[in-house]
């Protein structure tokens, strides 16, 4: 790869009410890194014209499906992708109507960055509130607050100010690494990519500027060792008679040829004989590569199973505290049994109990309320046919994370971050 | 300590994850392969990810019958370089049997016919995952698309009805009958692509590089001229022999031409990263209507 530049990957989720204009904001940062084709962009100015708008509508670049269109919703998230010389950028844009913590927590689950719209007329709302927490269950390590629409406020910084310290006055009681805020107008492009000259008073980074910069390469877990065996590699050709290879993606930590490691569940320890590649033999691997490890001794390990070091392993038990958001029509059940979905590992689980319903508002635990519907959000436990090889979502968002799946309707159902 | 990953290394690390949970997850899947750059990358990916073993799926091609004749040769080349096993669904063939029925006139295309044979060579072969080389930057339809599409027992896309996709967990659970779209590339751009192939020096059919061929217009898109398209007869007149190339591959009645001198990848890497027009906007049978490629994989279209 030396003959390009090196650019780096950054995934970004946007968040915003109805009408906070996330759409101009993407298709402003879209059309001013100039990532727009001619025939896009002639093809929305022609819609913008049909429909009588003063100017080129820039939100029309977001546009969907027909079903979309006709209903005026977005169902889903939407991944849109641009570059610049520095980076590579994939925006999931997440709707902001009904289903909408189901989609917001699935665009934040892969997400680097979190872009929280607040309209400036309107300041923080229980929206901005809603759309904060998320970003911090679902730990994404930056959150990059766009008070937009500065021109319908006179650009005044001191509207700035006080939004930006109702927004610090609740956030405080969040989990949340970096909080960064930036005052712009998508529809004039002011502070989105050119540095406006309407609010001389910020002396911050524009939003691109602030994506193409923001430190992402302590996003990964490169101190616990984790290698959840994905697939085993075994050629059965002359020139590899013997092969047997452990492909899989590094979940977190750095391997290195040589080092002692312990498999679960079998608790038997070998040493990493090779790291293989396509590309030749690594002396080392790191998240997020897939690679492929070879061990000295001749071990039965299968996917599913986890390769780690010996001092320092991730729990394995059978009984889990998780916070789990629900996202299907029909409601959790108390005793119920799911499949259960975690790293390369499946088993089956039983909901034992519902430790309390979150208000995702207020964030206050309501101890009675058992019934959890779709976007709802809960503390629930539950026990395992097998036991898992887990961490804390917080250390780990690979080896912390669960799907729930229907047993009858195979639906992902539910997604839950391990406690 | 730092550890970076060049953005294409890590589009490579996910798109292996993806290939390496099809073969554990799936039974039977197969790999969709159009002879295009995609696809190509697709095998590229897949040597990657099971090295040193074969690859432990075969390829499925459908063949409309108007392939540019180069396709066919490279893709040839390629199955015998890997020691794999190609399938061949073939248009002519459901044609004759009446399967499908050929369209009419100077707009016809079998594009749309492949979506039957497709399914029914699905069915034939019971595949329970088809891994295709779908991007979600190419069209607005497939930017919603999932890595593990479900499809029902008629090999319908729900775009309202979809599993949510979260982290790296992919759920393949389905009836009998049901089978996944799988698309490991969903998150590369063009642009991406063709810095990877060069990167890794991957060969591909000279159709993309810049070539001498005779072309007509039509639509604002140069065709080539071929006995597959019905011409009028003010388009005959009007053939004429120039320098082209293609940006994406597909049957011949439907691959729009690019005028372009681009003959290396590095030429054409220059030419992608300042174009000003989408690779789909070469694409007849995109242009049919705004949400053609919306209303095909609805039915089965990959």
């Amino acid at each position: 790869m030396s003959d390009f530049k090196h650019t780096e990957l950054l995934r970004f989720t946007t968040a915003g009410s109805v009408d906070d204009g996330k759409s101009t904001l993407i298709g402003r940062l879209l059309y001013d890194s100039k990532s727009i084709y001619e025939d896009q962009y002639e093809a929305v100015r022609q819609t913008s014209e049909r429909r009588g708008e003063a100017e080129v509508n820039l939100a029309l670049l977001t546009d969907g499906l027909k079903a979309e269109r006709e209903q005026g919703i977005t169902i889903d998230v939407a991944y849109r992708y641009f570059s610049t010389p520095r980076r590579k950028f994939i925006i999931a844009d997440t709707p902001g109507h009904i289903q909408y913590t189901r989609n917001m927590v699935t665009g934040a689950s892969t997400a680097n960055a979190a872009l929280i719209l607040i309209d400036a007329r309107h300041g923080v709302v229980e929206q901005t509130r809603r759309h904060a927490f998320i970003a911090s269950l679902l730990q994404i390590p930056h959150l990059v607050i766009c008070i937009n629409k500065m021109d319908l406020v006179g650009y005044d910084e001191e509207v700035y100010e006080r939004i930006r310290q109702d927004f610090e006055q609740f956030s405080y009681k969040l989990d949340v690494k970096d909080v960064h805020f930036i005052p712009l107008s998508a529809l004039r492009g002011d502070n989105v990519v050119d540095k406006s000259e309407h609010m001389p008073w910020y002396g911050g980074p524009t939003l691109l500027y602030y994506l193409e910069h923001v430190h992402i390469g302590s996003d990964h877990n490169f101190i616990d060792c984790r290698f959840p065996v994905q697939y085993v590699i075994r050629p059965y050709s002359d020139d590899f008679h013997d092969y047997r290879g452990y492909a899989g993606r590094i979940a977190g930590g750095v391997f290195k040829k040589g080092d002692k490691v312990m498999v679960l569940p079998s608790g038997f320890t070998s040493t990493i004989a090779r790291i293989d590649t396509y590309d030749g033999e690594q002396e080392e691997a790191f998240p997020p590569i897939s690679a492929t490890i070879l061990l000295e001794d001749d071990l039965d390990i299968s996917r599913g199973d986890m390769i780690v070091r010996e001092n320092n392993q991730p729990h394995v038990e059978q009984d889990l505290e998780v916070m789990v958001c629900w996202f299907n029509e029909r409601p959790m059940q108390l005793r119920g049994k799911y499949t259960i979905l975690h790293t390369t590992r499946e088993a089956r689980c039983i909901i034992k109990d519902i430790r309390y319903k979150l208000d995702i508002n207020t964030l206050h635990r309501n101890l009675e309320d058992k019934d959890i519907r779709m976007n709802d959000i809960a503390r629930i436990a539950i026990r395992t046919t097998k036991p898992l090889f887990f961490d804390s979502y917080r250390k780990n968002r690979i080896t912390g994370s669960v799907i729930f799946v229907d047993e009858a309707t195979n639906e992902t159902v539910g997604a839950g971050m391990v406690i | 300590m730092s550890y970076h990953l060049h953005h294409l290394k890590e589009l490579e690390a996910e798109s292996i994850f993806v290939m390496r949970e099809v073969a554990a997850q799936f039974e039977r899947p197969v790999l969709l392969f159009s002879g295009g750059k995609d696809s190509i990358l697709l095998v590229h990916l897949a040597k990657k990810a099971f090295y040193p073993a074969r690859l432990p799926f075969p390829l499925l091609h459908i063949d409309t019958g108007h392939n540019f004749p180069e396709t066919i040769v490279f893709r040839d080349k390629l199955v015998q370089g890997l020691g794999a096993r190609l399938i061949v669904g073939s248009v002519e063939d459901a044609i004759r049997r009446g399967i499908v029925v050929e369209e009419k006139g100077y707009n016809a295309s079998r594009n749309y016919l492949q979506t039957a044979v497709l399914l029914e060579e699905i069915e034939n072969n019971r595949f329970d995952a088809a891994i295709g080389g779908a991007r979600r930057d190419e069209e607005k339809a497939r930017a919603k698309e999932r890595f593990f599409s479900h499809r029902d027992e008629f090999g319908q896309w729900d775009p309202k009805n979809q599993r949510p996709e979260l982290w790296n967990l992919f759920n393949s659970k389905k009836q009998f009958g049901e089978h996944f779209r799988v698309f490991p590339i969903s998150n590369w751009t063009e642009l991406d692509v063709w810095m990877y192939l060069a990167a890794e020096k991957v060969e591909l059919p000279n159709l993309y590089f810049a070539h001498r061929r005779r072309v007509f217009e039509r639509d604002g898109m140069l065709l080539a001229d071929t006995d597959a398209i019905l011409k009028r007869p003010e388009e005959e007149a009007a053939i004429r022999e120039i320098t082209v190339r293609c940006r994406t591959i597909g049957d011949m009645t439907c691959t729009g031409l690019w005028e372009s001198h681009a003959a290396s990848i590095e030429e054409i890497i220059a030419e992608v990263a300042t174009a000003r027009k989408t690779e789909r906007g070469g694409r007849a049978d995109d242009k049919r209507s705004e949400t053609a490629m919306e209303d095909r994989k609805k039915e089965g279209y990959f």
